[in-house]
């Protein structure tokens, strides 16, 4: 029912949308303001898909990735490295943990010292690699576990110093919807003003239309009509023209870190697509209601 | 068609009009008249739902028109054909489209043949003005496409306020010669006019009531005029 109403409001019937004289001001008012919002529509959404990209890649690199390091004399090595096993395996958050074998450790080391490394002289310490699982790691029980049971262990988180990268990450992603929200409520906001200003400029058309017979939906229908394809047209220019803005970043690279990745991405791509589609929705919903309102105060 | 019991209707200013009772049968033809500022135009909004009585009842086709929310006032709009004391026009559409618009609000302008609307407004004698727009027209093509206008739906009522307000006399006895024409074809005509002249002249073609404001009541003129 809803979804027929809204077909037949937005069926294009020229001769019913000719009531509405075109009025310079607010047509000129809504085609701006909804290109305007189109485009920042745009950097926001780039903003907050490579931000959401960003904080996935390095939460990913963060997850299950501890190593905890056997510093003993040689003869002890083997004996702590049992002990701290044993203490990993009885640890909640810990899905597995394994001792590195001394050719995984010569691979280590070897693009740094060279593939013919006397290992099993060199007072290397041994390596435990600890896969994370739920419920996560509690690494401040843990150190406090081994420095009694293992006094030469040494736990290394060495990603937790990106986690607030992540947070960031997870920030900026955030601050991305909460910008595109806002431009929606603002351009909700200007054309419900805009619809107002085009309704109170043509009263004397609607009492014209009323005293003929016409219903608050056909009168409103042609208000509705015309904001909807307008602001439809106004986002589809503006979010061709931030594409092309978009387009024109530079290339992600690694030696660009975060900025240069602010791009759209693959299947990302299809979504500025929706903006123009969001804008006409917003604009529609706004002239309704502003012209149901204001057809209501009328009468 | 129309009923009216013991309506009064005041506003701010006062009350203008007080227990008026009154029955439009089908097919009749009736003259409102009174001096200016009797409240000729008041009684004609009460009767289409322009205005709400103060107190009485109105009924129009059998409904309380109280009662009536916005949509039904609208369908009752298209079923009483009202000329406007200041009839107003679309002003950036053609007098065509304007005459037409009844049927393009009630969504039936697919109905109306090119044909139809063309015998139309050559009966009101605008044939040849169809793209004119109303800026363009004068107080005597207004009138009649006014009139025009108000017809096309085929209502059975049709009320006209001063519908010979600015025009010469030959015109005005042109557009009385339209309102008896469309009495003759059945539908009940309402006249309010102030020009007792109008109603004389027009007494020897049709079978008119003439009805009275005077003192803020409803009076049933006699022989008098
Ligand atoms: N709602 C209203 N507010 C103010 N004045 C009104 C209102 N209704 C009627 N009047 C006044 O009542 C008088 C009668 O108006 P009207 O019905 O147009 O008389 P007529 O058509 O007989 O000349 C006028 O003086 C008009 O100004
Ligand atoms: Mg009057």
């Amino acid at each position: 029912m809803i979804g027929q109403d809204i077909r037949t409001l937005l069926r294009r019937d020229t001769r019913a949308d000719r009531v509405v004289p075109p009025t310079g001001f607010t047509a000129h008012l809504t085609l701006f303001v909804s290109g305007a919002m189109a485009f920042l529509a745009v950097f926001a959404l780039a903003l907050s898909l490579a931000a959401g990209r960003l904080a996935d890649r390095w939460a990913s690199e963060l997850a299950g990735a501890a190593t905890l390091r056997i510093n003993a004399p040689v003869e002890q090595r083997a004996a702590q490295t049992q002990a701290a096993l044993e203490v990993l395996k009885q640890t909640p958050g810990v899905a597995s943990a394994r001792a590195l074998s001394a050719e995984e450790q010569a691979a280590l080391l070897a693009p740094w010292f060279g593939p013919d490394l006397p290992l099993d002289t060199l007072p290397v310490p041994q390596l435990i690699e600890i896969i994370e699982g739920e419920p996560g790691l509690d690494t401040m029980g843990l150190r406090l576990r081994l420095a009694a049971e293992v006094p030469g262990a040494v736990l290394d988180d060495h990603s937790r110093w990106r986690e607030p990268l992540v947070d960031a990450a997870h920030s900026l992603r955030r601050l991305g919807w909460i910008s595109i929200l806002l431009i929606g409520g603002a351009t909700a906001a200007m054309i419900t003003l805009a619809a107002n200003a085009s309704l109170a400029a043509n009263a004397q058309i609607i009492e014209v239309l009323r005293q003929v017979g016409a219903r608050d939906r056909f009168i409103a229908g042609a208000f509705v009509r015309r904001f909807t394809w307008r602001a439809f047209f106004g986002a589809v220019v503006g979010t061709i023209l931030g594409l092309t803005g978009v387009l024109l970043l530079p290339e992600a690279s690694d030696a660009g870190g975060f900025l240069t990745g602010l791009g759209f991405q693959g299947a990302d791509w299809v979504l500025p697509a929706v903006i123009p589609v969001l804008g006409a929705a917003v604009a529609f919903a706004a002239t309704w209601s502003a012209a149901r309102r204001k057809l209501k105060e009328l009468s | 068609m129309i009923e009216l019991e013991n309506v009064s209707y005041s506003y701010g200013g006062g009350e203008l009009l007080r227990d008026v009772s009154l029955q439009l049968q089908p097919g009749s033809f009736h003259f409102l008249t009174g001096p200016s500022g009797a409240g000729k135009t008041t009684l004609l909004k009460l009767c289409y739902g322009a205005l709400l009585a103060t107190s009485g009842r109105i009924a129009a086709f059998g409904e309380d028109i109280a009662r009536l929310d916005r949509d039904q006032m609208a369908l009752l709009r298209r079923r009483i054909g009202v000329v406007h004391q200041d009839c107003r026009f679309l002003d950036h559409m053609t007098l065509a489209e304007n005459v037409a618009l009844p049927l393009m609000v009630s969504g039936r302008a697919d109905e109306s043949h090119g044909a139809d609307l063309a015998e139309l407004l050559t009966w009101v004698g605008l044939g040849s003005r169809m793209d004119a727009l109303p800026p363009e027209l004068s107080g005597g093509e207004r009138q009649r496409a006014a009139l025009a206008r108000a017809v096309i739906l085929s209502p059975d009522v049709v009320l006209a306020d001063e519908p010979t307000g600015n025009v010469d006399w030959e015109m005005s006895q042109r557009l009385m010669q339209l309102l008896i024409e469309l009495n003759r074809m059945g539908k009940t005509v309402v006249i309010a006019t102030h020009d007792l002249s109008l109603i004389r002249a027009a007494k020897s073609h049709v079978q008119a009531r003439v009805l009275r404001i005077s003192q803020r009541r409803l009076h049933l003129a006699g022989a008098d005029l």
